[in-house]
């Protein structure tokens, strides 16, 4: 019976990480133009321009090699588990016992990679300069993001983010230094992940500015949708990640009844309004850093991870 | 500094040329003055050919003096400026590609605005039939090791005016950016050949959409001086008034497109609420949001009612009083101004060499305006100040828009202050014999040069308008060396030269 239940818990997740990713994305643009007199489109725009790319006929590159075609679905399909790992309104769910928060990073960072290889493969030169640009973020937004990962793990015993929420939810942990640390390093790294501002600007029109948008240039049609679609769950993620593990509170534990599901997913919408409504609100009050400006961004949100990881290892050793 | 309309190039002076003065020359005399020029005693304003002439225009900037030169080329070849003078090199080929003229031991003879898809070659000069396949534009060499090449455009991402930039590129730095223009080419200067003086008019307000009123003011003047008319005081003052609404409404956006190519949206959104406030008020006073068409040879075509006036002085209020916020939130965001600080450096020198116009030239260091120091009326009777800067840099260029917007709310109040009343217009006449003029006006880009000449039966024989693109697109050049890549978009919009206008 548990078994039926968290198979069903973890089949709504992944249903509603979906349906949700579009409308986030639509929520954050909403506010933003909102933010700057406009009025801006339907919050369920996105849905739509994903319908229309779906329609739309593919126009390929001549150079482009059978990789260029499997990766959108390839990138599509990681972003999509991994999104399915973060417990959202529930905990305990059935995916959670065979992968934790290494496997996301893995999922995620496989994804890039084949992002980046996809720049390259038609072999325009805004494709190299998107890969290049987007492997060195990479490079040091990984260990951030690994390194915040330890210090969670130090304080809640385990890499499950079921385990971590349900800890961190506990009142013994307190305010905890390194968990601020860890939570700054976190949104940090996330910005930069999810190409926004100041890393990366995803409005823009300018091709010479871009990372994530210069690899995706040549993809079109169905391919650009799948693209489109994993860059909106990967926001989901990381805001489902963040709320997950620092205001893990509201998230029905297993075996709670109905009303502990339809409490769980209250709390979701809002966290998710939530952290929609700051990062539309922190994209308009700054500009863009310069590209050689994002090691240095990075780099502070791998201080604080480390700095995080080391006052847990020293508090303990007490 | 000398004064070159006592003509020291001891050529001969043309008598029916008015405005400024022009000089036949010979060739000694024409490589004196490219001598004069590259020992930085004169700037060049302007380099355009016709059928078996060359025409030169230049300043003497401190004097507040200006001269054409012409040296007959009856071989179609004239000792190169371009040679001992890089500013020329671009109007040499400009002028090789429209008259087959050959600047002699020229440094750069590749086409510039012939892409080889005329179909005929010196359209203005001796009409070949071009060979049947076209050259391939071979983009300067660039050595050295890890040097990658990013071709950017004819056709760009955004919904701006088509170009072609070559980077070489060491990474994100930019080691070398060509640029290859002349993908807009109208064929301006061959439509307005035989073309009615009213005509010619709207075609010199169609030359670069920003700038129509600029480009009609200046066509106008050039006529005027021509023909031996003065247009009616009030159409002076609502031509100046129309030309720093022009100003207002162009600098305002662009100091917002600065802010927004930083991914600071913010100020886009506010500046480009004000610049619709400007279009708004222009078509309620003068029934067009640009302005177009409505400024004449001989006045103006269109009167300012009392409501229109109202409108513009309300306009004028509600900028002023939303003007400081915006420069404060400029000023106070660290994150953008770590943007625009030190970026795009324009050495005061190049600027100078140039002779670059506009805000460009002004926030290097070079201070000339033409409504200053080749006045014109009715500037002669407006007091206001032209703001210099010395960093040369993007913020540079911004605080000099900043300024000069603040000017232009002042000359604004006056003009509706001292605006007379009368008539708008004066009828243009038939000259009975060839008349030649030469007008500058400040465009908010930068000097915008018309030369022009009116056969016997009034119809233009010639018209060159000269953009102030044509000495500032060299310099975007020289300013990204050194920079990133992705800085490149921002130094751009910070020059905001025009397509269009060089393209002709």
């Amino acid at each position: 019976m548990d078994l039926i239940l968290s198979f069903l818990i973890q089949a709504a997740q992944m249903a509603i990480v979906l349906a949700l990713a579009p409308l986030l994305t639509g929520f954050v643009r909403k506010v933003k133009a909102r933010l700057l007199r406009r009025q801006g489109a339907s919050v369920f725009q996105p849905y739509r321009d994903i319908a229309r790319l779906l329609r739309k006929e593919v126009v390929l590159a001549e150079s482009a090699s059978w990789l260029f075609r499997v990766i959108p679905y390839l990138i599509f399909a990681a972003t999509w588990v991994a999104a399915a790992l973060v417990p959202t309104f529930a905990g305990g769910l059935l995916f959670s016992w065979t992968a934790d928060l290494i496997a996301i990073i893995a999922l995620l960072g496989s994804a890039r990679f084949f992002l980046a290889l996809a720049g390259m493969d038609v072999g325009t030169s805004f494709g190299g300069i998107g890969a290049s640009r987007e492997v060195m973020i990479a490079s040091l937004a990984e260990p951030a993001m690994l390194l915040t990962v330890f210090a969670l793990a130090l304080v809640a015993g385990s890499t499950q983010l079921s385990t971590v929420a349900a800890v961190l939810a506990t009142p013994e942990v307190g305010l905890r230094v390194s968990l601020a640390m860890a939570l700054i390093a976190l949104v940090m790294v996330a910005l930069a992940e999810n190409a926004r501002i100041p890393v990366d600007n995803p409005a823009t029109h300018l091709e010479l500015t871009m990372v994530h948008e210069a690899m995706v240039l040549e993809y079109s049609g169905r391919h650009l949708a799948m693209i489109e679609f994993a860059a909106s769950l990967k926001l989901l993620l990381y805001i489902s990640l963040i709320a997950c593990v620092f205001v893990p509170w509201g998230i029905a534990a297993p075996g709670s009844g109905l009303a502990g599901f339809a409490l769980g997913a209250g709390a979701y919408l809002a966290k998710l309004a939530v952290g929609g409504f700051l990062l539309a609100f922190f994209e308009t009050s700054i500009a863009k850093m310069r590209v050689f400006r994002v090691p240095d961004f990075l780099g502070v949100a791998l201080m604080l991870s480390l700095l995080g990881t080391l006052l847990l290892f020293a508090s303990r050793s007490l | 500094m000398t004064d070159i309309r006592e003509g020291i190039f001891e050529g001969k002076r043309v008598e029916r040329h008015h405005g400024w003065p022009r000089f036949e020359v010979d060739r000694d005399g024409w490589i004196r003055a490219a001598e004069a020029l590259a020992h930085g005693r004169l700037a060049l304003a302007g380099l355009w050919g016709e059928k078996a002439a060359i025409h030169m225009a230049v300043l003497a900037e401190e004097g507040g003096s200006a001269a054409v030169l012409t040296l007959a080329c009856p071989d179609l070849t004239f000792p190169s400026v371009g040679r001992v003078h890089p500013p020329a090199i671009r109007l040499e080929r400009a002028a090789h590609d429209l008259f087959g003229l050959v600047p002699e031991d020229a440094p750069d003879l590749r086409p510039w605005l012939d892409h080889g898809r005329w179909g005929v070659r010196f359209p203005l000069g001796a009409r070949e039939p071009a060979p049947a396949s076209g050259v391939p534009y071979t983009f300067l060499p660039v050595e050295g090791e890890s040097l990658h090449q990013i071709p950017v455009g004819p056709v760009h991402a955004g919904i701006i005016e088509p170009g072609h930039f070559r980077f070489t590129a060491n990474g994100e730095t930019v080691v070398r950016l060509e640029a290859r223009l002349g993908y807009v080419h109208k064929g301006i200067e061959g439509l307005m050949q035989g073309a009615t003086l009213a005509r010619a008019a709207e075609l010199a307000g169609r030359v670069s959409g920003d700038s129509t009123v600029a480009y009609a003011f200046a066509f106008a003047r050039a006529a005027e001086a021509a023909l031996g008319i003065e247009a009616p005081p009030r159409a002076v003052f609502l031509r100046a008034l129309m030309a720093e609404l022009e100003r207002l409404a162009n600098h305002l956006g662009d100091i917002g497109a600065i802010c927004n190519d930083a991914a600071f949206a913010l100020m886009l959104a506010h500046c480009a609420v004000l610049r619709e406030q400007v279009l708004r008020t222009a078509e309620a006073s003068f029934g067009h949001r640009m302005m177009r068409d409505r400024i004449v040879p001989g006045g103006v075509a269109c009167d300012l009612e009392p409501a229109g006036a109202a409108a513009v002085a309300s306009l004028v209020k509600e900028i002023r009083a939303r003007l400081p916020a915006l420069i404060e939130l400029y000023d106070n965001t660290a994150s953008l101004q770590d943007r625009t600080v030190g970026t795009g450096m324009l050495k005061p020198e190049l600027a100078r060499e140039f002779g670059a116009g506009g805000y460009i030239g002004r926030a290097s260091g070079r201070s000339f305006d033409a409504r200053r120091d080749l006045t014109y009326a009715p500037y002669d009777r407006l007091a206001f100040e032209v703001p210099v800067m010395q960093e040369g840099d993007v913020n540079a260029r911004v605080w000099v828009r900043i300024r000069e917007v603040e000017q232009s709310l002042s000359l604004i109040d006056q003009i509706l202050e001292l605006m007379p009343q009368g008539p708008l217009r004066v009828q243009t006449r038939t000259p009975g014999t060839p008349v030649e003029a030469a007008a500058m006006v400040e465009g908010f880009r930068g000097d915008v040069l018309v030369w022009l000449r009116i056969g016997a039966d009034g119809l233009v024989e010639r018209c060159h308008p000269r953009d102030p693109s044509w000495f500032q697109w060299p310099l975007l050049e020289s300013v990204i060396e050194g920079n990133i890549v992705a800085d490149f978009p921002l130094c751009n919009k910070s020059f905001n030269c025009s397509y269009s206008g060089h393209d002709l």
